[in-house]
């Protein structure tokens, strides 16, 4: 490659940062060395903390380097920020949208503050609301869409000018995939059409197979990059497929493969099999595998980006630990089982008919459902569909408009405050007490569900051991990297032995590694009898459930084992599933209908 | 009753905890009081201390040079300049050179000798009326005493009557009396409702406020978690106010500590329960925030520390019994400077307790049945 054809090339970066709190300091940066073509799609991904963000923010001239030079576009960032910042648009992970302002007001406000001006923003404006499908919302104020309309508007902000380069920090999470489907879509349209250089950090692989580049980072260091064939290639030969009793869902031979630590890399559940990575020790007719898979079918696969960032990562742990990775800490059984009224087969979870209206809109409009014991139960849909408020209102955090709704047997919101003892609760995002330590958050809900003196300290140091927190306990929880934040929520959440666990979206944002150590847990939570009620936008994850349930637009689309839902999606019961594939059916088959009725109506009328 | 008191205890623990851990905040809560205790105590005074005059001497006689010496060596006026002309006198006015200016006529001297009666004009710079006021008194005051010593010299029986004030509770009037005591109550104020105003919208902000709803603890208890600590740090801080009045100031305090303190609880308990109410109804730190800055001046105002409430209409009056400040500076004063016990300031309490007994329970229903 010439420099000429180049749009980034980096050399030798070095950044570091230094801890206010504590003066340590922190390398974000080691001697990064990449080059990216002009007019080419690059993906930077990693866990939490890998330095994708720092990254960024150095190519966009936001932060300065401590060594090595920057040249984008041929200029030396450090010598001329502005310039650059003048020709290329980065769009922050939490972008600045102006939520009281409408939509155009958003869109004016950067077309000012970039100096666009008024002849070329009607085209402009024009072309970005015919890809983003904005244009019927222009007047709603920004706070009023949902999180995906949000990105895209967000998205048609960074680019009211046409810059050279586009930076974009992980510009999907928290989006659903239908809107992630179209966001990407919209960034492909514009790398072809307007030659654009795309760089885009991401912890969503399935997202970084579509770029032509691929940087895996970790630790502040380029682990390894490439095309996503060449990077899959880490795996070669190693994935295979497991095929047993359909019926049973597929997490519990996925985890007893995980649980494999000297053989295993990788499993997922996937398509109603097991899909996994072995290392490069275990042949795959290895005896201890099969007393494993218990005659289970097994088909080699190709690799995926996935399977190869999996092998990569585990390489570089072990590595680095000097040890071999050990299993998810397993749960003891439960001492004392809590006498349980419903215990004889009853339903943990009851709801029927339950609607939910803000004002004139319906939130969530006539929903029956039941959970029973030890169930994972997902609830999925698009933003706004209506799933974060049956969920609050099954944790008794919102009242329901009407209908009949139980927790075990009783209504959280009406009952006494004793009942709430048997949910735990995990929340979206961090919401524990920051600046308290860890310890002392523990200390705080243990003592608020009702531990105290010995068996508070018990149950503290058997979470401290489960979610491996130990050694953290005098750190301030605010000062947690993302995914220890998320193992406390978990850790509080669980402290007081709860029959029943409510997670909202726990896995929005997390690295394929976090993600396996989570729904590892999970899967070992349920065996312990608690049931499980969780919210998702990873259609793969849903395979780890039960159940699930689909909602639009505050209505049920779809209820039952992931299995089911394929089938409702219109599918054959017997063809391979694919989640991603059934939700975007049923969603659009579901929308479709609407516009067809409401064309029937607007007809008879 | 036992695991009550224990939810509530760890509730207190983890509210102060989470105030105080922070040192920027533990800052904020001590410093300005310390600051603030000086500031008022110096900086804000109408006492005349050091005022600057000059005077225009036409008269030239040693009855008008007696009366300067007087005023020179009171400590109270400090002369700038001595005029020679009537021109001058606005120019030193206006410039805000001389807050007074005093005009002996030409004639001064002999008027006096002759009838015993003479005119002695006093130009003063009202643009701050306060001072102007003051001034004016005390030069009455050097005036009046002038008179009597003047009649006694020259043979005369002196006035037939004349004006002996005694200023009770605050012997040399001194301002400093007045506010200082106030403060034990208005700086805890501005406190404690800021702390709970911003709590609860803290809690909703961050996500921490629905994982306490979610736990056996009632409203009534989260409301109590909430409103003891502000109350505590509200109760540190007057205490050092007090302490910065007593010993520093050296105002001496007449009453007793334990109705002082009676007092100030229930002041605390009213001014948590405003503060909840606000915290209760925004939905973010900001709203909070706005919410608390608009009741802080006109409650302010309208609590009798800078301008008497019998002085305001009618109207505003009543409205004054909204106010917690108003009924807790009047006790604090009571208290403070006339060592008045329970038996008579007891109205006081009354108020206070009205608006804590509306404050609180509104906002405890509102913690669960605001939809944000």
């Amino acid at each position: 490659m010439s420099s000429a054809s180049a749009a980034v090339r980096i050399e030798g970066v070095h950044k570091r940062f230094v801890d206010k709190e504590s003066g340590r300091t922190i390398v974000a940066l080691r001697d990064i060395h990449l080059a990216i073509p002009r007019g080419t799609l690059c993906a930077f991904v990693g866990p939490d903390g890998s330095g994708k963000t720092t990254l960024l923010r150095l190519m966009a001239g936001l932060l300065r380097v401590d060594a090595g030079t920057i040249d984008m576009l041929g200029v030396d960032v450090r010598r001329d920020p502005q310039q650059i910042q003048d020709r290329i648009s980065y769009m922050p992970q939490r972008f600045g949208l102006y939520e009281d302002l409408s939509v155009q007001e958003n869109l004016d406000l950067y077309a000012d503050l970039h100096g666009v001006a008024a002849e070329a923003r009607v085209q402009r404006y024009q072309r970005l609301m015919d890809i983003t499908g904005l244009a019927r919302f222009t007047n709603r104020p920004a706070g009023k869409l949902s999180g995906g309309m949000k990105q895209k508007l967000g998205l048609a902000c960074t680019l009211v000018r046409s810059p050279e380069l586009l930076l974009l920090d992980e510009p999907t999470v928290g989006v659903d995939p239908l809107s992630r489907v179209e966001l990407w879509e919209i960034v492909e349209q514009l790398r072809r059409d307007e030659q654009l250089t795309v760089i885009i950090s991401t912890a969503y692989l399935d997202e970084a197979q579509r770029c032509a580049q691929v940087y895996v980072m970790h630790e502040g260091e380029v682990l390894a990059h490439g095309t996503p064939e060449s990077l899959s290639q880490h795996a070669c030969g190693r994935c295979f497929t497991a095929s047993g009793d359909s019926r049973a869902p597929g997490r519990i031979l996925q985890s007893q493969l995980l649980d494999a630590v000297d053989m295993v890399i990788d499993a997922v559940p996937l398509g109603g099999a097991v899909r996994f990575v072995l290392n490069e020790a275990t042949a795959p007719d290895a005896a201890p595998l099969h007393a494993i898979l218990k005659g289970a079918r097994i088909e080699a696969e190709a690799p995926r980006l996935e399977d190869g960032f999996m092998v990569l990562m585990r390489a570089k742990l072990q590595h680095a630990a000097a040890e071999p990775r050990s299993a998810v800490p397993r749960l003891a059984a439960r001492a004392s089982p809590a006498p349980d009224p419903l215990a004889a087969g009853g339903a943990m979870i009851e709801v029927r008919d339950l609607v939910r209206k803000f004002d004139d809109f319906v939130a969530v409009n006539s929903t029956s459902f039941a959970v029973s014991r030890g169930e994972i139960f997902g609830l999925l849909g698009p933003n706004g569909a209506g799933k974060t408020t049956t969920f609050r209102m099954l944790c008794g955090l919102l009242p329901a408009t009407s209908g009949f709704l139980q927790v075990a047997g009783v209504n959280l919101r009406t009952a006494r405050a004793d009942a709430r003892r048997r949910i735990g609760y995990v929340s979206q995002k961090f919401s524990l007490y920051g600046n308290l330590s860890v310890l002392e958050n523990l200390e705080f809900f243990g003592g608020a569900y009702g531990l105290r003196g010995k068996r508070l300290r018990e149950r503290i140091d058997t979470v401290l051991e489960q979610f491996e927190l130990r050694g953290l306990e005098r750190t301030p929880s605010g000062h947690l990297p993302g995914g220890f934040k998320q193992r406390l929520g978990m850790a509080v959440g669980l402290l007081h032995e709860p029959d029943i666990l409510f997670l909202d979206e726990p896995t929005s944002g997390t690295d394929p590694l976090a993600r396996r150590e989570f729904w590892r847990r999970i899967t070992s939570l349920a065996d312990t009898g608690v049931t499980i009620i969780i919210t998702t936008h990873f259609l793969e994850e849903a395979e780890y459930c039960d159940r699930i349930l689909i909602q639009d637009a505050g209505e049920l689309k779809a209820l039952g084992t992931p299995r089911d839902v394929w089938v409702q999606a219109g599918h054959s019961a017997t063809s391979s599933l694919n989640m991603e594939r059934a939700f975007i059916d049923i969603v659009q088959q579901s929308r479709q209908a609407e516009i067809l009725r409401n064309a029937e109506v607007a007809h008879g009328a | 009753m036992f695991a009550l008191l224990h939810r509530l205890i760890i509730l207190c623990r983890k509210e102060l905890l989470a105030i105080l851990k922070d040192p920027s905040s533990r800052v904020v809560l001590i410093m300005p009081v310390f600051m603030q205790s000086f500031l008022f105590g110096y900086a804000a005074t109408y006492d005349l201390n050091n005022a600057p005059y000059a005077v225009l001497d036409q008269s030239r006689s040693a009855v008008s040079t007696e009366l300067i010496a007087k005023l020179d060596s009171g400590g109270v006026f400090h002369r700038v300049a001595s005029l020679t002309s009537e021109q001058e006198i606005a120019q030193v006015i206006n410039s805000g050179e001389a807050l007074l200016v005093l005009r002996f006529g030409p004639t001064f001297a002999d008027e006096l000798q002759a009838g015993g009666v003479a005119d002695l004009q006093v130009i003063l710079d009202a643009r701050n009326s306060n001072s102007a006021g003051s001034a004016a008194a005390y030069i009455g005051a050097v005036v009046n005493a002038f008179n009597q010593d003047w009649s006694r010299r020259h043979g005369g029986s002196g006035p037939a009557l004349t004006i002996e004030s005694r200023a009770w509770y605050n012997p040399n009037l001194e301002t400093r009396w007045y506010f200082m005591p106030s403060m034990i109550a208005s700086l805890a104020f501005l406190q404690t409702l800021m702390l709970t105003a911003l709590s609860v919208a803290r809690e909703r902000e961050q996500g921490t406020f629905d994982q306490l709803l979610v736990t056996p603890m009632s409203p009534t208890e989260i409301m109590i978690g909430k409103v003891v600590p502000p109350i505590m740090i509200g109760l540190v801080q007057s205490t050092i106010v007090m302490m910065v009045t007593m010993h520093w100031f050296e105002v001496p305090m007449a009453g007793s500590f334990v109705t002082l303190y009676m007092g100030l609880v229930f002041f605390l308990i009213s001014s948590v329960g405003m503060g909840l109410a606000i915290s209760a109804l925004s939905a973010n730190m900001q709203q909070a925030m706005l919410y608390a800055f608009m009741l802080i001046m006109p409650l302010m105002l309208l609590s009798g520390l800078a301008t008497p409430v019998r002085n305001m209409p009618e109207p505003i009056q009543i409205l004054t019994y909204a106010n917690p400040m108003r009924f807790a500076i009047d006790l604090i004063q009571r208290v403070y400077l006339e060592g008045v016990g329970i038996a008579t300031v007891w109205y006081d309490l009354v108020p206070l307790s009205v608006i804590a007994m509306l404050t609180l329970p509104w906002a405890a229903w509102l913690f669960r049945h605001r939809l944000v």
